[in-house]
């Protein structure tokens, strides 16, 4: 997708400054909302300066990359749906950030938030995926999964296997900035589509309005059910406004796919299993993605995707692959290891405790998974995990048996 | 290639689902109205959407009724009435778009007050809120606007002297020392938890230019952007409430001589009187109150009763929505819109006049039956 042309008609400032060069028309650009002023706009206005905020206490990704330069270049601009740079930055703003975590900061309102406010996204991107540099780069993507080898876990050590990305509908806006129609439009679609789905893919779909109790404690009891996010890095972003409104999950007979609709992105796509099949959990993955590609494009919509940034999603740090695949998986001795941590670094994988992220270890089972997200395609990074998977495993038969681990080189962090 | 979708998003599809909810707003907003209102915004651009985005996210309590609508800016009331007048004449008693509302911080015009008993009441409260016009409110404004809000105000407040004489201390520069003696006060407020101001956006880019200010005697205090642009606090121990409304009515005029002085002006018309963001606390915007023991009327079958015959509410001792503890309650005025100051203070003082009255008959073991009051 070439950038698009975009004519900044806000309501919020009424001004017309033009950003990017024409290409394509997206269905976005069209999809336009018309707010009327009630007069002549007379509200105050500051210049940037007064306007910058203050992030001398901050620690995350956008704080480290928005100069007060870049500010005053991109504060008056909005995407052709009106999404702005102070709300892109707004969670940011909110949440300082923690001096171990360097979280993002920032999100996109929409796809063309990449290409407006690029002179930021850029950066924290770029300082966010290890170097990868929009700019200049391409991200590779294969959902070829036949490519996959050895990825079938020794399952007295891998108790459960999965994969998960998301997927954004092209043309209708991101959470943060979605208004409730275009929110109502995103279930419509993607529902509709699912509906088309056959095999061992057919499944069903519960609107988190409409659920009946009995249906919410399954979900719970499957540990399927999400929450309104409570996380203020989430709910300063505005994803959570009209809660529960055309939010749901769904997921096929066999509770091996599953789908979540319009919690932090429009689509979260999961393919999981219990035990060590790997392989088949991303042969799913990819054919169930692609199955589901096919019928949105069937009824005129594609996903939001480009060769620079691959599938665009909501937070920056699920660009490219948006892909992480991780099984659950019991290491007792390798964790007490005082190399743990450097092996997982030089194989590319983080460790998270089995409630997910910032969750602790329960009984030396952790959550393993894939660090990187852009500049590598889904078949290379399962095969890193599935890599690595078997290699902590043998560290941990090693130990089991009294024989030393070696800590492996680091692999390479882009492949293309 | 995409299908280009050439789709102007439709009033009903934008239409929010209310049907679980229960609040003023819901209770007013049908989908024409949406309809209506979603073609404007004020000439700081801002929505309907806006508007009731805090109602539509929390939908609201069985028992409590919440306004579920806040005002981005002092031409919301005007642009949005279609929505906000019923939702203040709901709200505020029956209070009409034609009726008009009387201001009168005059201190002398309240008739005692200043003889509460102190062996019942602990403390007396004035709060209210001012809002300077030509600012957009706390769920809209942005970094500039709020930080100017603040500049104003300290440089106000600066000038202020006398017994009014006092000090700012801006929440993101504050000592350590400084915070915890404002905590020890009890004057340092937090960042807002509740989710009905949250999902209004009052509380984004916590804590830049926002601030407490207090005078050196600790019995006037300011807080600059918090839930309005200020919050007015007069306070001290004991039952002396017409010292504590004096000194509020004082500082106030003061305050906005000081503001006129600068060329500015606080929102106020003779229809809602001073303009507020929360709807619910427009015309005075003033609660008057004292922590006052009650624990034998407390439990009387008729406390409830007597408290709505004097337009009085009750609160425990933490503030809205917390239990009274050891038979202490918070006792002030349910009204905002359509009384003067004058006049709620001094249904506050009769009141809990009364009040103390009948919990020292019970005390007695006599009966209360000829003290009940009429309606006012």
């Amino acid at each position: 997708m070439a950038s698009s042309f975009s004519r900044i008609l806000s309501s919020k400032r009424h001004i017309g400054i033009l950003t990017l060069v024409g290409g394509s028309v997206t269905a976005g650009f069209l999809l336009h909302r018309e707010h009327v002023s009630a007069g002549v706009p007379v509200r105050r206005r500051y210049p940037a300066s007064a306007e910058f905020p203050d992030l001398r206490k901050h620690n995350n990704c956008m704080a480290s990359n928005l100069t007060p330069a870049i500010y005053a270049k991109l504060c008056d601009r909005a995407t052709p749906n009106g999404f702005t740079l102070d709300e892109a930055i707004q969670t940011g703003v909110d949440n300082p950030g923690h001096p171990f975590i360097k979280t993002v900061g920032m999100v996109a309102g929409d796809e063309e938030s990449y290409e407006v406010f690029a002179d930021l996204l850029d950066p924290v991107i770029k300082e966010r995926h290890n170097g990868y540099d929009p700019r200049v780069m391409k991200h590779p993507t294969d959902l070829d999964s036949s490519k996959i080898q050895s990825g079938h876990f020794d399952e007295r050590y891998v108790l459960s296997s999965r994969v998960r990305t998301g997927r954004s509908i092209r043309g209708l806006s991101l959470p943060p900035a979605c208004t409730r129609a275009e929110r109502r439009e995103v279930e419509r679609v993607v529902v509709d589509a699912l509906s088309g789905l056959k095999g061992d893919l057919t499944g069903k779909y519960y609107s988190l309005t409409q659920m009946t109790e009995k249906e919410q404690q399954q979900l719970i009891d499957d540990h399927f059910l999400f929450d309104k996010p409570v996380s203020p890095l989430l709910t300063c972003a505005g994803m959570a406004r009209d809660w529960p409104d055309a939010r749901g999950i769904w997921h096929n007979i066999e509770k091996t796919f599953l789908i979540w609709v319009n919690e932090e992105d429009h689509t979260r796509v999961i393919s999981m299993e219990k035990g060590g099949n790997m392989k088949r959990v991303f042969e799913r993955f990819c054919r169930g993605l692609k199955e589901v590609e096919r019928l949105i494009q069937e009824r005129g919509w594609e996903f939001m995707w480009n060769e620079r940034l691959g599938y665009v999603l909501t937070c920056p740090s699920n660009l490219g692959t948006g892909l992480r695949a991780g099984v659950h998986v019991k290491l007792p001795l390798l964790s007490k290891d005082p190399r743990f941590s450097k092996i997982l670094d030089n194989l590319r994988l983080q460790k998270r405790g089995t409630g997910g992220v910032d969750t602790a270890a329960v009984g030396g089972v952790f959550d393993i998974s894939n660090l990187d997200r852009l500049g590598q395609s889904e078949v290379q990074l399962v095969q890193t995990v599935v890599d690595g998977v078997n290699y902590l495993i043998e560290c941990e038969k090693r130990l089991e048996r009294g024989q030393d681990i070696k800590v492996p080189p680091p692999i390479n962090k882009f492949k293309v | 290639m995409v299908k280009l979708t050439l789709k102007r998003l439709s009033a009903e599809d934008e239409y929010p689902d209310l049907s679980q909810h229960n609040n003023y707003m819901a209770k007013v907003l049908t989908q024409d109205m949406y309809k209506k209102l979603r073609e404007r915004a004020t000439p700081s651009g801002f929505t309907i959407d806006g508007v009731i985005q805090t109602g539509v996210d929390n939908p609201g309590h069985p028992f409590i009724m919440t306004v579920g609508c806040v005002a981005g800016d002092e031409e919301t009331y005007e642009v949005f009435k279609d929505l906000l007048d019923p939702v203040i004449e709901d709200r505020h008693g029956g209070y009409k778009p034609t009726d008009k509302h009387k201001t009168d911080l005059n201190s002398g015009n309240l008739k005692g007050g200043d003889d509460l008993d102190p062996n019942y009441v602990l403390s007396s409260r004035v709060r209210t809120g001012r809002s300077i016009r030509g600012f957009s409110l706390p769920p809209h404004c942005s970094r500039g606007e709020r930080r100017a809000v603040e500049k104003l105000s300290i440089e106000a407040l600066a000038s202020l002297s006398g017994d009014l004489k006092g000090k700012y201390y801006a929440l993101k520069n504050m000592t350590d020392a400084e915070q915890q003696q404002l905590i020890d006060d009890h004057f340092l407020f937090d960042k807002p938890v509740s989710p009905l101001l949250l999902a209004s956006g009052m509380a984004r880019d916590w804590p830049d230019a926002r601030g407490i200010w207090h005078n050196d005697n600790k019995t006037f205090l300011v807080w600059v952007n918090e839930e309005d642009h200020l919050r007015v606090i007069s306070m001290q121990k004991g039952g002396n409430m017409k010292e504590v409304f004096t000194r509020f009515c004082t500082g106030l005029t003061k305050i906005e001589s000081l503001f006129k002085e600068r060329s500015h002006e606080f929102m106020w018309n003779e229809h809602l009187g001073y303009v507020l963001t929360c709807p619910s606390n427009l015309g005075t915007g003033l609660r008057a109150g004292v922590h006052v023991k009650l624990p034998n009327l407390s439990k009387n079958t008729k406390f409830e009763e007597v408290l709505k015959k004097l337009r009085l509410q009750k609160r425990g001792t933490g503030g809205v929505d917390t239990a009274a503890v050891g038979g202490v309650f918070d006792i002030s005025n349910a009204d905002r819109l359509g009384f003067s100051e004058v006049e709620l203070v001094q249904m506050v003082v009769d009141g809990v006049k009364l009040l103390v009255d009948m919990e020292k008959r019970l005390e007695k073991g006599q009966s209360i039956d000829d003290l009940m009051p009429a309606q006012k």
